[in-house]
């Protein structure tokens, strides 16, 4: 028999269907798994120090009845105008100790984005994607104001720099100081307008 | 001149199957690469809805998955058609999932186990009152980090 050029006595015939057997097998036991959400922190179970007194006007109340109508500051309003109202409260400056905010500064709204409380409470009978679409427009409040300060002070986006700082490959490529300072860069921003979300228990209504 | 005789016939050379192992060899690495060995099959209905602030779980080691939904046709006739917990195989109760976290946190190494992260994979149809239940199991047995898994896309879309 004349060389091939490989091994001659195996048949390479028979590669392919091995590697179709093990293609099906991976094909059927396998899945490409859906690996990204909203990240939330939960409460933790003590009670809260009840001597901590809370202005009214630093809470942000938003309520979700069950047909999935919202209710902010006891002003009816719609879906669309959660994100903007959201960015009007964290961003009011009320007392004007903020020294980068733009807000309107009124008596009746937030002293300062870090004592702004956003609190979520939702009825049982809440679907669950109108819960999604809240708490990502609440979200997206916070970025959207993270990102225009990590833009006037670092000329990159907020969103891209926490990426890269979650991102495991980016440990390894940047090396200690420059990954200690793009964490210190992340956490100063958060720090600007930290993430006060909190959700009251569900109740239920007819 | 001997070797190019054959085409003036009009036939067609053959095709050289000898890189078919090959690409199935590629597809196959890629198969193996992309995707995770499924360690439940979902006995509910699980489509997600979407949102667009999301973040990466990148770390597949310190992810508990719990979905939640509305069972499979196959199943409503026993177990009804309102949405359910589903916990590994299994249906559960909101009161099982503390001991499920419990169990899941024990399996993992020392240094993971204050850093887990509990992905609730829950349908878009289901309400909200089931969710708040295993929010309190999971506050009770302290995993605090929850993480709303969702596809990526407007999450206006929810509403319609």
């Amino acid at each position: 028999m004349a060389r091939r050029g490989g091994a001659p006595e195996v048949s390479a015939g028979s590669m392919a269907d091995i590697a179709f057997l093990l293609l099906i097998f991976f094909l059927v036991t396998t899945t490409i798994e859906t690996d990204a959400g909203l990240d939330r922190m939960l409460p933790p179970m003590e009670p809260p120090d009840t001597d901590v007194i809370i202005k009214e006007k630093n809470i942000f109340q938003v309520l979700i009845n069950k047909d999935g109508r919202l209710l902010a500051d006891d002003n009816v309003i719609e879906l669309k105008d959660l994100r903007a109202k959201a960015v009007e409260f964290l961003d009011n400056n009320g007392d004007g100790s903020c020294t980068f905010c733009k807000g309107k500064k009124s008596p009746e709204s937030s002293d300062n984005p870090t004592k702004a409380i956003i609190s979520l409470k939702n009825d049982r009978e809440t679907k669950y994607s109108t819960y999604i679409t809240v708490q990502n427009e609440l979200v997206g409040a916070y970025n959207q104001l993270r990102n225009r300060e990590a833009q006037r002070i670092f000329k990159k986006d907020f969103v891209a720099l926490e990426a890269d700082y979650l991102n495991p490959e980016t440990k390894e490529s940047l090396g200690e100081t420059e990954y200690d300072e793009l964490k210190e860069k992340v956490k100063r921003i958060q720090d600007l307008f930290p993430q006060k979300l909190s959700e009251a228990e569900t109740s239920s209504s007819n | 001149m001997s070797k190019f005789a054959k085409k003036k016939d009009g036939e067609l050379p053959a095709v050289s199957t000898a890189s078919l192992p090959d690409i199935v060899f590629m597809l196959l690495f890629f198969f193996m690469t992309v995707t995770v060995m499924k360690d439940s099959s979902l006995k509910v209905e699980n489509e997600l809805p979407v949102a667009s602030e999301i973040k990466k779980l990148e770390k597949k080691e310190r992810v508990i998955t719990i979905y939640v939904g509305a069972p499979n046709r196959e199943f409503q006739k026993t177990f009804g058609t309102e949405p359910k917990i589903q916990l590994n195989d299994k249906f559960a109760d909101p009161s099982d999932v503390g001991d499920y976290i419990l169990m899941e946190r024990a399996k993992k190494s020392q240094e993971l186990q204050n850093v887990l992260t509990t992905s609730l994979k829950v349908d878009k149809d289901a309400n909200m009152g089931l969710i708040s239940d295993i929010k309190l199991e999971l506050r009770k047995v302290n995993a605090l980090k929850v993480n709303y898994t969702t596809g990526s896309g407007d999450a206006f879309s929810n509403i319609e």
